[in-house]
């Protein structure tokens, strides 16, 4: 509960203003609290007079924090190959664990995955614990979970990071809740508290408009999502050295109702828009299908991938995997080429943390414009093949 | 066949710009809304139903204005609405909130199947899904774009992956959390709406649901937030001004990086 201390309230007002949920209000001179309130305690921090805090309950999840060690990364293994977000994983593990002086493991799941543990290893792990066996060989969330749930009660890591993919955002908050454990989705930003090795987990809330630092207590292991391309991949080493253990999961835990009947991988240009460097973006502004012509090769000159605003994926001129912002995709890409999109809120929740945002757009009023880092005024059908040969002459030279 | 969908009111953000200056966003005067993906569960349970009879029940935890999304929901076309809110739950996490909504599940009855939005906008984290089929006991698949069969026993979907799709059958009960992909809702129709506006929401509390007081709210959340804060507002930002030309070879030189 949050609680308003009447004495010490001056009824400034700046709780109200603060709160990002609307609700605290100031009633004859003294903030009052509604059924809104989600005990985010911002408006604690803000408090002059210290009027307000939140009282704590009693955790009924409480462990024995002393008796979780380690530094656990999720290495994700789909269609014959690691995912990239594995390797950025390690490296950010890689520094939680040196900061707490203890080893650092990968978790390898698959149908003939032993082949892939060097490449673990190379990128920062001390210990791949693998399990190799034809009922893991498709995703399946009860039993990755399962699997991953009996690791964890055997070994008892203080830490486990995993991929915010389709895969790692799946099957992760299975394990956090059979473990009562927490977990934290999507972090950009992870940090250690040298005294008590608290994990402090720092990630987006209302589509990045506020940042919001989370930590787990009382419980372990601390579990946390990571997307894809916010972290600095890990610089392989082929001399180091680790250990490989192989793991038998049980046959419970391999044992499941769930059918994987059949595996789809999309033939469209890269549609894994969430992994690349680099996306050209197209929106209502392209007018048609076709349109999507020069926004393809301008992603190709550029090696990058084709994304697309709600509005062209809803008039059908390119599939719902490329669609960036609320409904679709979050993507962080090094470079964001948007073309004909208004920048409207939605839109912007999913992109507005590319590093570098080029907007180029016919309207000069148009949202966009507002957040890009560069950006061209004018007929992109007439800008963009203008961009196209420069690119070209810049590589011929 | 009976389905639970369950729903969740979260901030509309349609008419809402970010502040250049600041890079925030501000939410004055802005309403509340179903959450965009809990529509496509809806209709998704209002196709199931139709197709093989049985109830859709739609279920949210929230404050009491939140009886708005339930009459949503029912006008367009799920039979009713079911509310749990109690200030005891107030700072409940993923955990929380999962653990809530399977005691109110357990407190409606048996459901075959469970639907769910992919996640709400406003948290972004698509945890509650899993979490409540775990809490539930039941296999689920996340991120349906398609519902290829149902039957009592069984029901066969795609599922969205990064690289392309999986078809997964799986047995009833069970729970799923759906994309946009997978139809286009209907508008409600002069009936349904006619009926959301007589519907009785019935409102449960933490007692109602026998909810242990120590898995809700702020007490049964193992994470907990410490700080709250604006992000960095973004650097520099060039408005580059001549003919395409002129425009574009100013770009080309800020871009030399990536070229």
């Amino acid at each position: 509960m949050l609680i308003i201390d009447s004495e010490k309230c001056i009824g400034c007002g700046v709780c109200e203003e603060d709160c990002p949920f609307d609700a605290i209000t100031v009633v004859d001179g003294c903030a009052v609290v509604n059924d809104n309130c989600t005990l985010c305690g911002s408006c604690v921090d803000t408090c002059e007079p210290e009027a307000l805090h939140i009282e704590g309950a009693e955790k009924i999840n409480k462990v024995n924090l002393e008796e979780w060690s380690g530094i656990w990364v999720f290495a994700e293994f789909r269609h014959g190959a690691i995912a990239p977000v594995s390797f950025e994983l390690l490296g950010i593990g890689r520094k939680l664990a040196d900061q707490r002086g203890v080893p650092l493991s990968a978790i390898l799941f698959g149908s003939g995955v032993e082949e892939q543990t060097p490449s673990l290893i190379a990128c920062g792990a001390d210990i791949v614990y693998f399990a190799d066996d034809p009922q893991l060989e498709y995703f399946r969330e009860d039993v990755y979970g399962r699997v991953l749930e009996e690791l964890v009660r055997t070994h008892k890591p203080e830490v486990i990071l995993a991929g915010a993919t389709a895969i790692g955002r799946s099957f992760i908050p299975l394990v956090a809740n059979s473990l009562n454990a927490g977990l934290t989705a999507d972090c950009t930003q992870l940090d250690i508290r040298e005294e008590d090795g608290m994990l402090l987990q720092t990630r987006p809330a209302f589509g990045g408009n506020i940042m919001a630092t989370i930590e787990c207590p009382y419980s372990r292991p601390q579990m946390a999502t990571v997307r894809p391309k916010v972290m600095k991949p890990a610089e392989p080493d082929p001399a180091r050295q680790g250990e490989l253990i192989r793991v038998t999961p049980s046959p419970e835990a391999l044992d499941s109702q769930v059918q994987v009947l059949e595996t789809v991988r999309s033939e469209q240009d890269n549609v894994n828009i969430q992994e690349v460097e680099i996306l050209v973006s197209g929106g209502r502004g392209l007018e048609n299908e076709k349109g999507f012509e020069i926004i393809r090769e301008l992603a190709e000159e550029l090696g990058g991938a084709v994304a697309a605003s709600r509005a062209a994926v809803d008039a059908g001129w390119i599939s719902y995997p490329h669609q960036v912002g609320q409904t679709g995709k979050t993507v962080c890409p090094k470079l964001y080429i948007a073309c004909g999109i208004s920048g409207a809120i939605q839109h912007a929740v999913g992109m507005q943390s590319a590093d570098t945002i080029v907007a180029i757009n016919r309207d000069e009023n148009a949202p966009i414009f507002d957040f890009a880092t560069y950006s061209l005024v004018g007929d992109l059908f007439e800008i963009v093949p203008i961009l196209i040969n420069k690119i070209k002459e810049n590589r011929g030279q | 066949m009976n389905i639970l969908v369950c729903i969740k009111q979260v901030p509309d953000t349609k008419d809402v710009r970010l502040d250049p200056e600041t890079n925030t966003m501000s939410r004055e005067g802005v309403e509340s809304i179903m959450n965009p993906f809990d529509r496509y569960a809806v209709e998704e349970a209002v196709r199931i139903r139709e197709e093989l009879g049985g109830t859709v029940t739609a279920l949210s935890m929230g404050p009491p204005q939140a009886v708005a999304v339930l009459k949503e929901a029912i006008s367009c076309g799920a039979d009713d609405g079911v509310l749990v809110s109690d200030r005891a739950f107030a700072g409940a996490d993923t955990w929380a909130t999962s653990y809530t909504l399977s005691q109110a599940a357990r407190s409606l009855g048996d459901f075959d199947l469970i639907l769910c939005g992919k996640q709400a906008i406003d948290g972004d984290t698509a945890q509650v899904g899993p979490g409540l089929a775990c809490q539930m006991e039941i296999p689920f698949v996340t991120c349906v774009q398609k519902v290829r069969s149902i039957t009592e026993e069984l029901i066969l979907v795609e599922r969205m992956m990064d690289d392309g799709f999986d078809v997964v059958q799986l047995p009833l009960p069970a729970l799923l959390t759906v994309v946009k992909d997978i139809n286009e809702p209907r508008v409600p129709s002069l009936k349904g709406k006619m009926k959301a506006k007589k519907a009785e929401i019935e409102t449960l509390s933490a007692a109602d649901i026998k909810a242990d007081e120590k898995c809700i709210g702020l007490a049964g959340s193992p994470t907990q937030v410490v700080n709250v804060f604006t992000p960095p507002p973004r650097g520099d930002r060039t408005v580059f001004s001549g003919t395409p030309e002129e425009q574009v070879s100013q770009l080309v030189k800020q871009l030399k990086n990536y070229l």
